[in-house]
């Protein structure tokens, strides 16, 4: 049910431009792999532990020079599996050692490379979907009514067991997500710690083992009060696919994963974001993980009331770029926020006809609406005002997932009692105005109407300067968040190397396989990939055939998989109907 | 009782005060803090001997809401019984005139003649810009403009995400006469040590201009911790673009001149210092802080 009487032509035109724009960026990363893809390929295969400090995965692929690298991690392990008979893991502490040389490592022909590694790759897949699988049962078993939107709140000790008791106490509170926020600056490192962590500065890191810590508090304390809970993480930042292929493996639920924060707040640069944005993707869409983009850091650079296209915009190609890598539509959670300056006359309104038409543009995606921050003083009583305003317009408009805002905000770390006032105000306000927005209409040419219409038009103009300047050059000249970042400066990019005609990557080509449902007009396959397959003949012949009956039980490849993964991928729907179904989304 | 409420006007004591309630001198504070035991009648009487504890007198519970497993909160009232004398206070700020627009226009004009070169960044891990954006952009704050506004300034703002060593590279590059760093970060007074860190750097660097104003601002930052890190001045909240331009202007005169610190003031004719000025809403540009990602 349309509200806004949005100009559905006008929707559909930046839904072009914006997969244009995705275009641009697909066709470099198509020809590019990163040093973080490489590892999180080691991870997958279960090259999990530290090597001194250090993860043996990074071990292994800065063993490994530039050139080398441009064939991908697997055709050197390939090869060497092909003559040591030996297991991955002890040739990878061998290549740390540095016992192993891969320059010293014989050739080997494709079909022994490809014979030796794609068990491992369809391995690896599996146990994403298996992940998946086991997440949706969790959920299904729990049952129970979920009202949305969902609650989300977010711990921050720095010390993962204290965190567990702030997040059961949460959840007793009422929460329905947990969101362990990354210690300060993780994402500007190019590894990721390991073991349990008890120090960070303004959060706790991500590691594999603390993911770990927090699944199983949270089921335990999900099993007592009857709800599923969803436990949240970031992946931002230079090890973008390898904390994708973490969280897959443990379990989270949903994961911070945009394709331009980094650049935009963390100075990551832009080609090798890019290039693991999509590998990250590519791995969510198979574990079942919704991703959650985050465009609502643009409006505390920006404001609100003129920046709004940017977060449309910024949606528009969030949505184009995940499509690209599988993602459903039912796993893009995409991000906006109540951010407008209280100082203008009619803000909520016009609150409400942003948030309003995010849900009408994409009803399908589980749309994650955060709190007021920019306008927080630490005035903890205005603060709080503004808050249960914003949870109003969530209720209001459907949002799927509220961040909730805490009043203390700009003044510290939540403390135990701010997510209890913020918990408790909110599960007041859910409940009050529950029905409230399927009782209202907006008059014809009023406000909230007029500001919807504007803000698309002010979107689809952004929308057209970006495909006529190119995505990465807009992005140098600041046209989202307000902030230029130059194509080739930033963190990072000397991890981003251009493949090789030979380079070998099987995991990354069984994710990439479209799954059946996807029926977005827009995702055609790319020229490029079937010119890549028509080039490696053999074996590819087969996988092409494969593809043509879209991913059906295809000979002994377990291709029946990837739907089901899909199927767990409606994530935070267990509302959802199954893909067949046109219909999903807001229930 | 020390809240009694007299008949007839109350005998005001200016100088030596107390919170005020809805009396003079009654002293009434609001607390709100969890304590770690399960809520019940042990933890009403925990939370209230506590306050009485803390020396307040008359503490009353007016909450007590259980909250998770074992932890309890209370939102509560007390009297309290001490006072403060504000002629015994000793404030931190920094001295310097606030001159109108004009006025600053002209004595940059005459005194300095060429433009004054401000780069100013956010350092370290801290991703927030909105406070640095909001003393230097030329939008400002609150209808105040900011220091691109000023014909005289040339203002670099290196935003996010700076590291100390590129900001002093760039400020040699710059050439720059003004310094302007804001810090976020507050755990475990990390933003000192960074601030300490970069102030070290800024004096060994001989390729700097010995006259540099180094100007450090942030929602924990005063002019007391400023100095004390080796900062010509510190803005808290709250501070205006207007102010830190009066003070670049000034301070680098003095600089230039070789006057002594805190000699400034009498060199502007006809103005006194700066007025006490009643905080307004917090300058969100100072604190704005998100951290919902890292």
């Amino acid at each position: 049910m349309s509200k806004l009487n949005l100009d559905r032509d006008k929707v559909e035109s930046c839904r072009v431009a914006a997969r244009k724009i995705s275009q641009q960026v697909q066709t470099f990363v198509d020809l590019h792999t990163t040093v973080s893809i490489e590892r999180s390929v080691l991870r997958m295969i279960g090259i999990e532990e530290a090597y001194k400090g250090r993860p043996l995965a990074n071990a292994v692929v800065d063993s490994l020079t530039k050139e080398q690298l441009s064939y991908g991690i697997l055709h050197w392990l390939g090869r060497a599996l092909a003559h040591h008979r030996s297991s991955p893991v002890s040739l990878c502490l061998k290549a740390a050692e540095g016992k192993l040389k891969w320059n010293e490592v014989p050739e080997a022909d494709f079909d022994a490379i490809r014979r030796a590694t794609e068990p491992l790759a369809r391995n690896a897949v599996r146990k994403l979907e298996e992940s998946a699988n086991r997440k949706r049962h969790a959920r299904e078993s729990m049952g129970g009514r979920e009202p949305r939107p969902l609650k989300y709140l977010i711990v921050a000790t720095g010390n993962i067991y204290e965190d567990v008791e702030q997040a059961q106490a949460a959840v007793l509170g009422g929460a329905d997500c947990i969101a362990v926020i990354r210690s300060t600056a993780q994402s500007l490192l190019d590894h990721v710690p390991n073991g349990a962590t008890t120090e960070g500065f303004g959060g706790t890191y991500a590691t594999q083992e603390n993911f770990r810590i927090m699944r199983k508090a949270l089921d335990e304390i999900g099993k007592k009060v009857g709800r599923y809970i969803r436990l949240v993480n970031y992946s931002s930042g230079l090890c973008m696919p390898e904390i994708a292929v973490m969280g897959a493996f443990e379990g989270l639920d949903y994961l911070l994963n945009d394709s331009m924060y980094g650049i935009l707040f963390r100075d990551i640069n832009m080609k090798r974001t890019f290039t693991d944005q999509y590998f990250s993707r590519l791995v969510i869409a198979h574990s079942g993980i919704i991703i959650n983009t985050g465009e609502d850091n643009y409006l505390t650079t920006a404001e609100s009331f003129k920046a709004f296209p940017q977060v449309l915009a910024s949606q528009f190609i969030n949505e184009q770029l995940g499509l690209a890598a599988n993602l459903r539509e039912q796993q893009l959670g995409l991000g906006h926020a109540f951010e407008m300056d209280p100082d203008v006359e009619d803000s909520f309104l016009y609150e409400i006809a942003q948030a309003e038409m995010v849900r009408e543009i994409f009803p399908h995606h589980p749309i994650k609406y955060m709190p007021p921050t920019r306008h927080m003083t630490g005035d903890i009583f205005f603060g709080h005002v503004l808050d249960c305003m914003f949870n109003l317009v969530g209720v209001l408009t459907h949002q799927e997932i509220q961040l909730l805002g805490m009043p203390t905000e700009a003044i510290h770390n939540p403390l135990l009692q701010d997510r209890f006032v913020a918990l408790k105000a909110a599960n007041y306000i859910f409940k009050a105005a529950r029905d409230l927005g399927d009782e209202i209409s907006w008059s014809a040419n009023g406000k909230v109407i007029r500001r919807a219409r504007s803000v698309l038009e002010d979107t689809f103009r952004l929308l057209q300067k970006v495909e006529k300047m190119g995505f990465m050059n807009a992005i140098e000249e600041g046209a989202f968040a307000n902030m230029a970042r130059a194509v080739d400066g930033g963190r990072g990019l000397d991890g981003v190397v251009k493949k090789d005609r030979h380079y070998w990557n099987p995991i990354q080509k069984l994710l990439e396989r479209k799954p059946e449902h996807h029926e977005n007009p827009f995702h055609a396959a790319r020229p490029r990939e079937e010119k890549e397959m028509r080039e490696r003949g053999g074996g590819n012949r087969r996988r092409r055939e494969h593809r043509r009956r879209r991913g059906r039980g295809g000979g002994g490849q377990r291709g029946g998989a990837p739907r089901e993964t899909q199927q767990g991928g409606s994530g935070g729907g267990g509302s959802l109907p199954p893909p067949s179904e046109p219909t999903g989304g807001a229930s | 009782m020390s809240h009694a409420a007299e008949k007839g006007p109350v005998k005001k004591d200016n100088n030596r005060i107390k919170p005020y309630g809805d009396h003079w001198d009654d002293g009434k504070m609001q607390f709100s803090f969890t304590l770690p035991v399960p809520a019940g009648e042990l933890a009403r009487e925990a939370a209230r001997l506590y306050l009485e504890k803390l020396g307040f007198v008359h503490p009353m519970v007016a909450t007590m809401e259980p909250m998770g497993e074992g932890y309890t909160f209370f939102v509560a009232y007390a009297y309290a019984t001490a006072s403060i004398e504000l002629s015994k206070i000793p404030l931190h700020k920094p001295e310097f005139p606030v001159v109108p627009y004009d006025q600053l226009v002209d004595l940059a004009h005459k005194q300095v003649r060429r433009k004054i070169v401000v780069v100013g960044a956010t350092t370290g891990s801290d991703a927030h810009t909105v406070g640095i954006d909001a003393i230097l952009s030329i939008k400002g704050i609150a209808g105040d403009k900011g220091l691109e506004y000023y014909p005289f300034f040339k203002v670099v703002n290196l935003r996010a995400q700076v590291d100390n060593r590129h900001l002093v590279d760039q400020a040699v590059e710059m050439k720059a006469d003004a310094i302007l760093v804001s810090k976020m970060v507050t755990q475990q007074d990390q933003h000192l040590e960074d601030l300490k860190v970069l102030s070290k750097m800024l004096r060994e660097e001989k390729r700097l201009s010995p006259n540099l104003v180094r100007i450090a601002g942030g929602p924990r930052i005063d002019h007391r911790i400023a100095k004390s890190v080796g900062f010509d001045a510190g803005f808290g909240p709250g501070t205006k673009p207007s102010e830190v331009a009066n003070f670049i202007v000034h301070e680098l005169i003095r600089k230039i001149s070789g006057a002594p610190a805190h000699a400034a003031p009498h060199r502007v004719d006809g103005e006194g210092h700066a007025p006490a000025r009643p905080k307004r809403r917090s300058l969100f540009g100072w604190l704005g802080g998100r951290g919902k990602d890292s």
